[in-house]
């Protein structure tokens, strides 16, 4: 493939090197994850391909998105499976040569890729897309250009997306984040009385919900 | 202007297929999980050049939904490998063997 | 009446006008969500820990007040037809007054029967209460989505709140590894869920569950694969969410861990939300593609309803051989939504045998778990089938109440569950799939099999006690500390005045083999009564009502459903 081939789009020459670099780091940060022994190199090389996929985001004029990817994922959710690993100390080599059922790596390889090479030569055959183009608003400018309060660029675009179509969906993250929150208490709770016979007759002895300040941190 | 949205959705595609050889492959919870956010990153970046290839930012909206579904999936989930896992040095989802599938 | 307000924010500033909202559309959520909440909240204010009774009685009157407000739903919907609201994200039809109404009773029941095994197991706090009724309210959001959107964010609000609940029991070693299970399985299914929503949003240009109908009305799409790709990863989402062969390796495993009263609201209400959400967008949105993807609905429901009766046949945990019978269900389902792929009155009769079905079951699975819960005793272990020998001896109401609810599983006449079997093939034959009609009956004569013999051994006269029932005697002492370590329970719980004697001949069997080989015991063991607590014979008793009830008098429910199977069309 020639890089006539690639800008045939009308894409420039620095273009097609940003998505040849990104795209490289991507599958590379991807396949780290899959093949380390390490889980710190698992969760290092998710980072790298969480940084790629923002890279790819910017090449694409999603700006904002790009900077929450690397925010929240990079910034929030690999931070968090570092801690775990760490926590639980469990950065050490596994034997991943070990393969505990005969057989199932090659299945798995073999039906994923056939199910990937099927999905890609779907997506090859058929037109990339056949929507109804602009059903929501166009991503840049804004809705009615001659209104001069209308928001414009692309977070007030966002914006205005996230409280008018989408806004029950916004809503709806708020029962989400109550679980989450509720969720973590509940199972990073230690039973006070681990040992003991669980009592039927003393319930109201049992830590309450807000026991966590009344923990003792071992 | 950047590249035709075939190359994304083949890129996106190819991630989302290693991300779900490696939950099936790796042994290691957390892993296995990582390999879950890999696949959500996949849909992501599919998501964003849709929503470029359509001119419709709603594309974009809903990768903010897939980020706190994420975020909160996360909690939850390192929330269950931590209270199991606290007192052993073993997340090798082989190592658990009190259920029998 | 309907409830419109305008939110129309000031032209000021070029602010953005807010959507219309219709209040009375997602006023079941609202009172569901905002109820789980304060509870949250008050119980977290008040300095004493509430106790258990306070907390059910106020998420029963949570649950009530939800049922409530989607009867009101439901007399709306009967006076002014179906609408959408909230710029269409939400549709409030006879279909999802339905559901609500499903998981909403769902919830109250499993409150009931969660009481009970809450003062059990020792369990205190609102969190067992209050993530249910977020998960409740993630399923009612399934029901009544009009975009996939809203589709996902109730899966996962359902599934999330699912994965703590199963992990709730923290002496229970198989329940954090069932919540694992779930939870990394459920992620998995979650991700291929969201890839499918992808691609359908590029190749219609839209989430918008209506607007992808009329994106499909109106354009013919010539070379689609972009969309039936799409199309196939929803449908393994979905299949993984209502344990469809080959999406149900998780169900037998997650069943057996989780708390047994969560055991009943998960497969009773995951499924009902699955179906509901799956018969939504693919009726409604992908009804034009039906010849693409009835098909595999088809090929689906056959390999379901056979492992499912062929799997059940062969376990010896009652909760197992539930999971395998709910998988056994869900092919029904299946049946039914095949059927609704047809045109017309054809379809919607699926449709409304599909729903017909789920309420049917909601109520026979919530009953029989409710019911193994109780005999559960403490520690939520004795689930051995061979438990249940000389049960009609011992417990003569509770093995009546379960012979009652296996009957109606498996299809006895004057149960739902044989109005729901019979609807569903009638459905199937109405679409001219009659292989798959007769396939289903197949099923269902293997299906009997397994639920007779739980029902024969209940009444036949001999008491066997298996190996499990080993480490449930009390005083355990180093070598039960061993047996415990052998079979991997935590010796956490007493039983009720046993010989030890027995403890050491136990134990050795247990060392030498842990499979669940039976052993003959004396007569004096007798007294293995468990305590049946009130709120779970109230539960037990609805559940029995409304599987005999409604199915002496079909005519109320099926008319019910028949309303409900008219799916709102823009």
């Amino acid at each position: 493939m020639t890089l006539t081939l690639l800008a045939a789009g009308g894409a420039t020459i620095p273009d097609i090197i940003v998505f040849a670099v990104s795209a490289a780091v991507i599958i590379m940060g991807a396949f780290g994850v899959v093949t380390s022994r390490n889980p710190v190199h698992a969760a290092l090389s998710l980072v790298m391909t969480l940084f790629g996929v923002a890279v790819l985001f910017i090449e694409q004029d999603a700006n904002f998105l790009a900077a929450v990817q690397v925010i929240v994922y990079a910034g929030a959710i690999v931070v968090l499976f570092l801690f775990v690993i760490m926590f639980l100390g469990v950065d050490r080599r596994e034997n991943i040569e070990a393969e505990p059922l005969v057989g199932q790596r090659p299945l798995a390889l073999i039906f994923v890729g056939v199910a990937v090479a099927s999905l890609v030569a779907l997506l090859v055959s058929s037109h990339w897309v056949t929507g109804a183009h602009g059903v929501v608003g166009p991503i840049n400018g804004s809705v009615n250009p001659g209104s001069p309060g209308a928001p414009s660029g692309e977070v007030a675009q966002l914006g205005k997306q996230l409280f008018t179509t989408y806004l029950f969906a916004f809503e709806a993250t708020a029962a989400l984040l109550v679980i989450a929150v509720v969720g973590a208490v509940v199972l990073a709770r230690r039973e006070r009385r681990d040992l003991e016979k669980p009592s039927v007759e003393s319930p109201d002895d049992e830590p309450s919900s807000d026991s966590s300040e009344k923990e003792v941190l071992r | 202007m950047s590249l035709s949205g075939g190359w994304y959705l083949t890129l996106a595609a190819v991630l989302f297929g290693i991300g779900a050889v490696g939950v099936l492959v790796r042994r290691n919870v957390l892993v296995m999980f990582m390999c879950i956010e890999l696949m959500l990153n996949a849909a992501n970046l599919t998501f964003v050049t849709f929503s470029r290839m359509l001119g419709d930012i709603g594309g974009q909206v809903v990768v903010f939904f897939v980020l706190v579904v994420a975020a909160a999936e996360v909690v939850v989930g390192l929330g269950i490998v931590v209270a199991i896992f606290r007192r052993s040095t073993s997340t090798v989802a082989d190592d658990l063997h009190v259920l029998k599938g | 009446m309907r409830v419109a307000l305008l939110i129309a924010s000031a032209s000021l500033h070029g602010g953005i006008a807010m959507p219309h909202i219709a209040y009375l559309a997602i006023l079941p959520e609202i009172v569901m969500l905002g109820g789980a909440i304060l509870l949250l909240a008050v119980a977290s204010l008040v300095r004493s820990a509430l106790n258990v009774t306070v907390i059910t009685v106020s998420t029963l009157v949570i649950s009530l007040a939800s049922l409530a407000a989607a009867l009101w739903q439901f007399f709306d919907v009967q006076s002014h037809g179906a609408y959408t609201t909230l710029d269409h994200a939400v549709v409030l039809d006879g279909f999802s007054v339905l559901v609500t109404v499903l998981v909403a009773s769902a919830m109250a029941l499993t409150a009931l029967v969660g009481d009970g095994y809450q003062r059990r197991e020792g369990l205190a706090g609102p969190e067992f209460n209050v993530l249910a009724m977020v998960s409740a309210t993630g399923a009612m959001l399934m029901g009544e989505a009009n975009d996939l959107v809203i589709v996902f964010l109730g899966l996962e609000i359902l599934s999330i709140a699912l994965y703590v609940l199963a992990a709730f029991n923290r002496r229970r070693a198989e329940s954090g590894e069932a919540a694992l299970k779930y939870f990394l399985l459920g992620g998995f299914s979650s991700a291929i869920f969201v890839y499918g929503i992808a691609l359908t949003y590029g190749a219609t240009g839209t989430t918008n569950l209506t607007q992808i109908a009329d994106f499909l009305a109106k354009n013919v799409v010539v070379s689609d694969g972009l969309l039936l790709a799409g199309l196939t990863l929803l449908l393994v989402g979905f299949a993984f969410k209502v344990a469809a062969v080959p999406f149900h390796m998780w169900t037998p495993d997650v069943y057996q861990g989780s708390p047994t009263p969560i055991t009943g609201f998960m497969s009773a209400v995951a499924k009902a939300a699955g179906f509901a959400a799956l018969i939504r967008v693919f009726v409604s949105s992908f009804g034009v593609l039906r010849v693409d993807w009835q098909p595999i609905i088809y090929a689906l429901a056959v390999v379901t309803l056979l492992v499912g009766a062929v799997l059940a046949l062969i376990q010896t945990d009652i909760k197992r051989m539930l999971a395998y019978s709910s998988i056994n269900h869900a092919g029904f389902v299946l049946l039914g939504l095949e059927a609704a792929g047809a045109l017309g009155k054809v379809g919607a009769r699926g449709v409304s045998s599909a729903l017909y079905y789920l309420f049917a079951y909601t109520f026979m699975a919530i009953g029989s778990f409710a019911i193994v819960s109780v005999l559960g005793g403490r520690g939520d272990a004795a689930h051995e089938i061979s438990n249940y020998k000389g049960l009609g001896k011992r417990q003569p109401f509770l093995a009546l109440a379960f012979a009652v609810l296996l009957l109606s599983q498996a299809g006895a006449p004057f149960t739902t569950g044989f109005w729901a079997k019979l609807q569903v093939v009638a459905a199937a034959v109405d679409a001219n799939s009659v292989p798959l009609a007769v396939i289903a009956m197949v099923s269902a004569a293997v299906a009997a099999f397994f639920y007779l013999r739980v029902v024969l051994l209940m009444y036949s006269p001999k008491k066997f006690v298996s190996d499990q029932e080993g480490d449930r005697l009390e005083n355990l002492d180093a070598s039960g500390d061993a047996v415990a370590s052998t079979s991997a329970r935590e010796p956490l719980w007493s039983g009720s005045g046993r010989q030890t004697a027995l403890v050491n001949e136990l134990n050795a069997t247990l060392l030498l083999e842990s499979s669940p080989e039976t052993i003959e015991v004396p007569d004096e063991r007798e007294g293995d009564v468990v305590n049946v607590p009130v709120l779970a014979v109230v539960a037990i008793g609805i559940c029995i009502a409304v599987t005999v009830g409604f199915g002496v008098f079909p005519a109320p429910l099926a008319d019910f459903a028949h309303k409900a199977s008219l799916l709102f069309m823009p």
